[in-house]
């Protein structure tokens, strides 16, 4: 997503990056940087919960107003609602992702070959 | 509250995104120079969303075999989409709720309510879809897919554009 961040704002358009992992869009440099510790697939808030969805948009669009600099960062000053825990569990796909389950079978295998 | 960027990661995973060093381009900027009240937003989301009806998914199925490989390409979603218009395929987030509330990830109904009552001036005729999951670098997203979405904003008139990466 930082990759596509970059081209557009290249092109004149201004925007506001909302993520989960404002660390990583600081290391790519992103213009606006709103940070919001939500679990992943949730950037703006729960299910059904309005008010917790317009709030985190409406602070993206504060960040876009006011932001007078490249590599601004604001952090939302929002707590999931919910069981962070469950939360956790709940981000996450029924199975490993492609890449995931590849990584695993590489880190198997070097261990049978040392054995 | 200072955001954790690791609160809800897999402990694994922590060391692999810790290991990536600052870049050392220089950032890019464009001005935001008009009130909000006067702008055309856009959102453009990583969340794998489709319409289900008219648009091909994800092609997840090659990400299967190629497993260091991510659909690169673009949906676009019309601002009229409805729920039940959409699908979603990540094969790295669990997508039931943004199935049950797309809002979750690409908060359409709230940027036209903020519309509706004046906050900002209008919302772009379209939003913009990808798959968060990418090869190495993103080559493709660099060259072909955010040149893509640029133009396709320049050509709404928007004036500022929404990301929420997955």
């Amino acid at each position: 997503m930082p990759v596509l961040a970059r081209v557009i704002e290249a092109s004149g358009i201004p925007t506001v990056t909302v993520t989960m992992m404002p660390v990583m869009a600081e290391k790519y440099r992103a213009s606006r940087v709103l940070g919001v510790q939500f679990p992943f697939g949730h950037a703006f808030g729960e299910v059904g919960n309005v008010d917790m969805q317009t709030h985190t948009l409406r602070a993206a669009l504060g960040l876009l107003a006011s932001a007078t600099g490249p590599e601004t960062r604001v952090d939302l000053d929002t707590a999931w609602p919910g069981d962070p825990k469950q939360a956790y569990k709940d981000w996450q796909p029924s199975e490993p992702s492609p890449i995931v389950a590849h990584s695993l079978e590489q880190i198997r295998q070097a261990r049978r070959e040392r054995r | 509250m200072a955001v954790d960027s690791y609160a809800f990661l897999p402990r694994a995973f922590r060391p692999m995104y810790e290991a990536v060093e600052r870049h050392d381009h220089d950032p890019v900027w464009a001005d935001f120079d008009r009130p909000l009240n006067g702008a055309r937003i856009g959102l453009l989301s990583s969340a794998g969303i489709y319409l289900a009806d008219r648009q091909e998914p994800f092609d997840v199925e090659r990400e299967r075999r190629e497993p260091t490989w991510g659909d690169p390409t673009l949906r676009i979603i019309p601002n009229d989409v409805t729920q039940s218009q959409i699908d979603a395929t990540h094969l790295h987030i669990n997508t039931t709720d943004m199935l049950a509330d797309m809002n979750v990830a690409m908060p359409i109904a709230r940027l036209n309510e903020l519309a509706a009552d004046g906050t900002i001036g209008s919302v772009s005729p379209e939003h913009y879809s990808v798959m968060g999951y990418q090869e190495n670098g993103a080559e493709v997203w660099r060259i072909t897919t955010g040149p893509e979405i640029a133009a396709r904003c320049h050509a709404s008139d928007i004036d500022a554009l929404i990301l929420a990466p997955a």
